[in-house]
């Protein structure tokens, strides 16, 4: 960890202000206070100093300069990461990535688009629209979030199944190491010779390098997309149809699932025609050919009813298509609505766990006393269950917090991970000592190492110490074996 | 069959380290050929260590997409299985011998033509469970679609030639094969054959190969029947028979093309890349891939392909011409850096398959 004194920072303030304008540097109370918190508004630290470049020859001197000094520095992009993957630290400076906003090509021979990490999620595909592509990864936050934030992530979003992740939709990198080096992970190519480090920079959380630029890959817009909103009256049927979809060889679009409550916040907020008396509701999309999407719906309508639907109803037309997703896509504020606070997971299990899971969360909110409201991504095993919670009411948010890590274990112990989407950032880093072994947070240690040999970059999140994994070590004690038993105790 | 040996492998492991031997792993021994030859120096002997004997399929659920097996596992096992339960493998990884394994196949990170369509190796790796060069067993990823917990250490092992660890198991997430399956082939020039493909790629065709070779695009259709025969009607042509065998064929290097003496050039390039080169070329991944036999000096070849933003591999020789030429295109120094560095952690006395993937790593 950075050892930095008060004088490294004096030194480096002075040198920043003789290579950044006045307004490239935020340094008062007011000034910095936006800066606090990411989407996880439940941590909060105000940055020492904030900087906006707006050239890659500034962030490579930023860099630098951080490097000489010692200084540790967070990279930071539309600020909507759920993780506190962003959350600045009191002795560091936050690098704003804000001004690196423009599309700098769009190549429709290629299928690719070069953009700046500044650049939002949903801008991309739009700029790609006159030519009938698009960019595929589509997290909620597609209108606000960057696609800087999106690879340092490893986004997903509502179409993974079919069409991947981040790092299945890259193709190329520019990234400021922090001594200052620009270097091109990964080409315009699909495959590029060495080691995968596009793999290893997307989803490292600004830990490995700052990145600059990106080329993403578009896809040709499907000639059509319907979506089938299914309603069912037990939340296991529900499961099952998403395996019987599957089991059929269909690969959908989007296949995503909403318990209860989250369908009445949802439907109260976007009137999205929500069926509010079911117990689970399925959204099915199918995309591609005309010939294919009608003759896929038929045949995904009829399996439905034969897993128990209630009711059915297939979007006409684009408008409606996109009506029935608004209420998908709005369950975050909508639940945001019914609650003065709410703390959402991100864990992912195999899919045949969900009605175990579901359970067991169940089980869960009853003896901590506290409301959940379930948003799935079915496909591909993404629960987001939506804790809420009051943060005036005294105990409650560390309450959030227990029952939100032990849903997290939950998912661990069914054969899945603590996060699919949202990153580890600062929330889940305890929750890593349950998912690995010393050895592998030994070599992601190794790895950053590899690449950040003073530990500057983002410090103190995704991975944690041997040392913290050892402390809670006793808490975490599982049918009898301790965690990290190499470990000396105190 | 199944066997788990994951013992007697890390012991394997540990002795090597103990005697500072070097191993040369070896799955089904089909590819070989492919990377730099591994090396036998006067100081240090190496010896051969057998993934084939570590076999076996450990978990498969249809329903959930996922196939997890033992890295010795014939790649033909686990192709029968999908098989049978109307999946696949969706990179089409080539065989290139009859014992080929999924540890060969997820080390050498090898796809077939559908892979501008439906990804590649890298892409379907879910989680890798790996012997570290300190004879350390380490689990990575998982079974599961998503997950970004840690750093993507499962797929930084695909491509990497065995040189970062010793494949144990591999987690695999597969697709259903399409129901229908068409190949149109028509005749044109090499340039309207780019165009076309370009053409065809901006479009929604189900489209899950574009080749290109003497004189005739290959275009393949896949999937609902419906959207093929519409399909097929668009792209016009001629439908081959038995497309399935010139797709293996190609995949397999068994196409008439790939008979020659001559050294064999990869090259993977933007799909926009204007390979001018006299030799006649096989292009895939509708365009941005070329096959080319050469005897031309390798930096010549690497210039053709990294002045098109892609990058040239040695693919194959068959005498000794190029005995001290890297296979792979050389790496930016401070990317190589980083490879150094990774290696160092991973295999920090270089005991696994040094030199395999560049002759210092």
């Amino acid at each position: 960890m950075t050892s930095a004194t008060k004088a490294n920072r004096n030194s480096l303030r002075n040198k920043l202000h003789q290579v950044l304008p006045k307004s490239s540097i935020l340094e008062t109370e007011e000034q910095t206070r936006p800066y606090e918190c990411d989407g996880l508004t439940a941590y909060q630290q105000k940055p020492w100093i904030v900087v906006l470049p707006d050239s890659i020859e500034q962030v490579q001197t930023i860099l630098r300069l951080c490097f000489e000094e010692g200084v540790p520095v967070v990279a930071r992009g539309a600020g909507t990461g759920l993780s506190g993957g962003a959350l600045p630290l009191a002795n560091g400076v936050l690098l704003s990535l804000a001004k690196f906003n423009r599309i700098l090509d769009i190549n429709p021979d290629n299928r690719s688009a070069t953009v700046e990490p500044g650049v939002r999620n949903l801008a991309i595909s739009q700029a790609a629209e006159e030519f009938n592509l698009y960019y595929a990864p589509d997290p909620s936050s597609q209108i606000a979030c960057t696609i800087g934030g999106n690879v340092a992530e490893n986004a997903g979003g509502v179409h993974c199944l079919k069409y991947g992740l981040t790092v299945h939709n890259i193709l190329q990198l520019k990234v400021i190491t922090i001594d200052g080096e620009l270097i091109t992970i990964g080409s315009q190519a699909l495959d590029t010779p060495g080691y995968d480090l596009l793999a290893l920079m997307t989803g490292s959380e600004g830990m490995l390098g700052v990145i600059v630029e990106v080329t993403v890959k578009l896809l040709p817009r499907p000639e059509q997309a319907q979506v089938i909103l299914a309603a069912f009256d037990d939340v296991v049927k529900a499961g099952e149809a998403v395996a019987a979809i599957i089991a059929e060889g269909i690969i959908p679009a989007g296949l995503e699932m909403m318990d209860n409550p989250a369908i009445r916040a949802a439907e109260d907020y976007a009137h999205a025609g929500y069926p509010v008396d079911a117990e689970a509701i399925l959204l099915c999309e199918l995309d591609g050919t005309h010939e294919e999407v009608s003759e896929q719906i038929q045949f995904v309508q009829h399996l439905l009813k034969q897993k128990g639907a209630t009711s059915l109803r297939t979007s006409a037309n684009e408008a409606e298509r996109l009506k029935i997703w608004l209420g998908r896509k709005s369950a975050f504020p909508a639940v945001g609505r019914i609650s003065p606070d709410y703390y959402c997971m991100d864990g992912t299990i195999p899919r045949h766990q969900l009605p175990k899971i579901l359970k067991d969360i169940s089980e869960l909110s009853k003896e901590y006393n506290l409301l959940v409201a379930n948003v799935f991504h079915a496909g591909d095993g993404n629960l987001h269950p939506l804790i809420l919670y009051d943060a005036n009411i005294e105990g409650e948010l560390e309450r959030t917090e227990e029952f939100g890590g032990k849903i997290l274990e939950l998912c661990v112990e069914a054969g899945g991970a603590i996060t699919g989407e949202h990153g580890v950032g600062k929330e889940k880093i305890d929750q890593m000592c349950v998912q690995f072994k010393s050895l592998e947070l030994q070599i992601f240690h190794d790895i950053k190492h590899s690449f950040d040999s003073k530990e500057l970059l983002n410090p103190g999140k995704a991975v944690p110490t041997l040392h913290r994994c050892a402390e809670l070590g006793g808490m975490h004690v599982h049918n009898g074996l301790l965690s990290h038993p190499g470990l000396e105790r105190f | 069959m199944s066997v788990n040996r994951t013992q007697e492998l890390q012991d394997r492991v540990r002795a090597a380290l103990n005697d500072k031997t070097m191993l040369k792993i070896v799955g089904g021994n089909s590819k070989e050929f492919y990377g730099n030859p591994s090396l036998d120096s006067e100081n240090n002997k190496t010896e051969i260590i057998e993934t084939r004997i570590h076999q076996g399929i450990t978990s498969y659920e249809p329903s959930e997409l996922v196939i997890t097996a033992r890295a010795g596992t014939p790649l033909k096992e686990i192709e029968a299985l999908l098989a049978e339960n109307n999946q696949m493998l969706p990179f089409e990884p080539p065989h290139f011998g009859e014992h080929a394994t999924l540890g060969g196949a997820i080390a050498t990170g090898l796809s077939g033509s559908r892979r501008p369509f439906a990804g590649s190796a890298r892409d379907f790796v879910l989680g890798t469970k790996i012997i570290s060069g300190k004879g350390e067993i380490m689990s990575f990823g998982g079974q599961v679609i998503k997950n970004v917990a840690g750093y993507d250490v499962s797929r930084l092992m695909v491509g990497a030639m065995g040189t970062l660890g010793l494949l144990l198991e591999i987690s695999i997430k597969v697709l259903p094969r399409p129901n229908t399956e068409v190949t149109q082939c028509i005749a044109m020039s090499q340039q309207q054959a780019l165009k076309t493909m370009r053409e065809f790629h901006q479009t929604s065709l189900p489209l899950s190969a574009l080749a290109y070779e003497n004189e005739k695009l290959y275009v393949r259709l896949s999937g609902a029947e419906s959207a093929v025969t519409a399909a097929q009607k668009k792209v016009s042509g001629e439908t081959m028979l038995h497309a399935e065998n010139f797709w293996r064929q190609v995949n397999e290097q068994l196409h008439p093309f790939f008979k020659s003496n001559k050294p064999l050039w990869r090259l993977s390039v933007p799909y926009i890349a204007a390979i001018d080169i006299e030799e006649k070329s096989f292009i895939d991944w509708s365009g941005g891939l070329y096959w080319i036999h050469s005897d031309k000096e390798a930096e010549e070849i690497q210039q053709l392909a990294s002045a098109q933003g892609g990058a040239a591999t040695l693919f194959k020789v068959t005498d000794n011409s190029h005995a001290y030429t890297e296979r792979f295109a050389p790496l930016q120094a401070k990317i190589k850096q980083f490879h150094v560095n990774l290696k160092m952690r991973f295999d920090p006395y270089g005991i696994l398959n040094y030199g395999r993937l560049y002759s210092d790593l």
